[in-house]
């Protein structure tokens, strides 16, 4: 491992943005439907589903990492899949941290829809499945803050994605394993360098998406 | 005149409270039949169980003297015959056209024929102009009006009706009225059930008014006989006006 210079800085940007974008999606894909099934529909145990699900938010990174380090390392049970320090490990250790945020916030969301929102889909003779789909629709703004809380998150974590990715310059190198890297090796400047790209990628997105939200594109 | 829906000694509790107790009624096809009593007399669980949003703890609904279930599968298909419009305006968060085509669309009506109803009922609505608007800039009387079109688009030969005019303004309450008496002059199998604690509104409109008072229906008569000859104190009373809660 080297240290971080401006050539690759692009380059460690992009992969960051890659790698959370993935988890991103791969999380809100698992979670919003998941979300949507729990907040929705009554089953026994819901209230032990949901208080598990936001006692999740708190799920140590470096667990989420520890856990897939352990799938795919040699030992592990897809240990031949080769995928251990790739940017595949990464997503799918950050998709875990994602998962449970979209989740929770869905479930929030789609419960907080005006309950004669509920009633009238339901009075119109709504299956189950368009009802959920029409009341999913009516939570939206919820559902694209979940996404972008949980992009929040994987963005700006560093455990699980040292941990799998290894950090290995032009491959795995993240912003946020640069910037613990580079402190290490005592290059402060770079560090704050790589720390302010940080900051500027995500408020970016989360400037670009709260733009379409108002614009009502979102 | 045959019934369309009738209710067999239909009781719903919750918790504690029993909202309706051991009601039989029917509504006949062709009529409007108005539902009086006070707030809290359970008018509006009554709708929802003939609207099949609710199942009874006991007693049968029918519907074309068939034995229908809420919890059944077979539940929303029925509930698509049926017009419902509730309290609140409730519109969803999308365009007027879009609202009004929504209830096309669970019905499963292919996209031509949507599109040309729509574009029909938008200039009876007189919301036109306005149909690419989201529905939710609406004033509360155009969003009720909305909600009726929404609930009779598709034609249904049951409408029932929850407080309709409850919060709106009189010039939309009368605009509202003409549309339920233009719906109700569509042909003779339709069968309109208005729920309402306003006297007023009932003498106006309806043929049959029954009056539920605590969860029982206590009187159930034609429209003249209910306001001229009423057959219980209670509704002699809640007729002239005087507090019989």
């Amino acid at each position: 491992m080297v240290g971080t210079t401006g050539l690759d800085l692009i380059e460690v940007t992009l992969l960051s943005l890659y790698v959370s974008g993935m988890a991103t999606i791969l999380g809100s894909a698992i979670g919003i439907p998941l979300g949507a099934l729990i907040g929705l529909k009554e089953f026994g145990g819901k209230g032990a589903v949901k208080t598990v699900t936001y006692t999740l938010y708190g799920f140590p990174p470096v667990l989420s990492g520890l856990f897939v380090y352990y799938l795919f390392s040699r030992a592990g049970p897809f240990g031949s899949l080769g995928v251990l320090f790739t940017p595949t490990a990464m997503i799918i250790a950050e998709t875990f941290l994602v998962i449970p945020l979209v989740t929770g916030i869905t479930i929030t969301s789609v419960v907080e829809v005006d309950k004669n929102i509920k009633d009238t889909v339901r009075a119109m003779g709504a299956s189950s499945r368009q009802s959920t789909l029409t009341i999913m629709r009516e939570a939206w703004v919820g559902l694209v803050m979940a996404c972008m809380i949980g992009f929040g998150r994987v963005i700006a974590e560093v455990g699980a994605a040292y941990l799998v990715g290894g950090n290995i310059d032009g491959k795995t190198k993240v912003l946020t394993t640069a910037i613990m890297l580079e402190t290490r090796m005592g290059h402060f400047e770079w560090a704050m360098a790589l720390g302010a790209v940080l900051l500027f990628v995500a408020l970016a997105v989360f400037f670009f998406l709260r733009l379409l939200q108002e614009k009502e594109l979102l | 005149m045959t019934a369309s829906m009738e209710l067999h000694g239909v009781a719903k509790r919750y918790k504690e409270v029993a909202a309706v107790r051991d009601v039989s009624l029917a509504v006949r096809k062709g009529e409007i039949l108005g539902i009086l009593g006070p707030s809290g007399a359970g008018k509006s669980t009554l709708l929802r169980i003939v609207g099949l949003l609710e199942p009874p703890d006991s007693g049968t609904v029918k519907l074309d003297d068939r034995a229908v279930d809420a919890r059944s599968v077979e539940a929303p298909m029925l509930r698509r015959k049926m017009g419902i419009v509730l309290q609140k305006p409730v519109v969803l968060n999308r365009s007027v056209r879009n609202n009004l085509a929504y209830a096309l669309r669970i019905r499963g009506w292919d996209e031509a024929s949507i599109y040309m109803r729509v574009d029909e009922e938008l200039k009876r609505l007189g919301l036109g102009d306005r149909s690419n608007k989201n529905a939710r800039v609406l004033s509360g009387g155009e969003m009720q009006r909305l909600c009726f079109a929404r609930s009779t688009i598709h034609d249904p030969d049951v409408l029932l009706l929850d407080e309709f005019a409850a919060n709106l303004d009189p010039a939309n309450v009368s605009l509202l009225e003409q549309m339920i008496r233009q719906f109700a002059s569509r042909g003779s199998s339709k069968s309109i059930v208005l729920v309402t604690h306003n006297l007023f509104q009932a003498k106006r409109m309806c043929d049959r008014v029954a009056l539920m008072w605590d969860g029982e229906i206590i009187e159930i008569a034609a429209k003249h006989k209910f306001f001229e000859d009423p057959g219980d104190e209670r509704t002699a009373a809640f007729v002239r006006g005087e507090l019989v809660y």
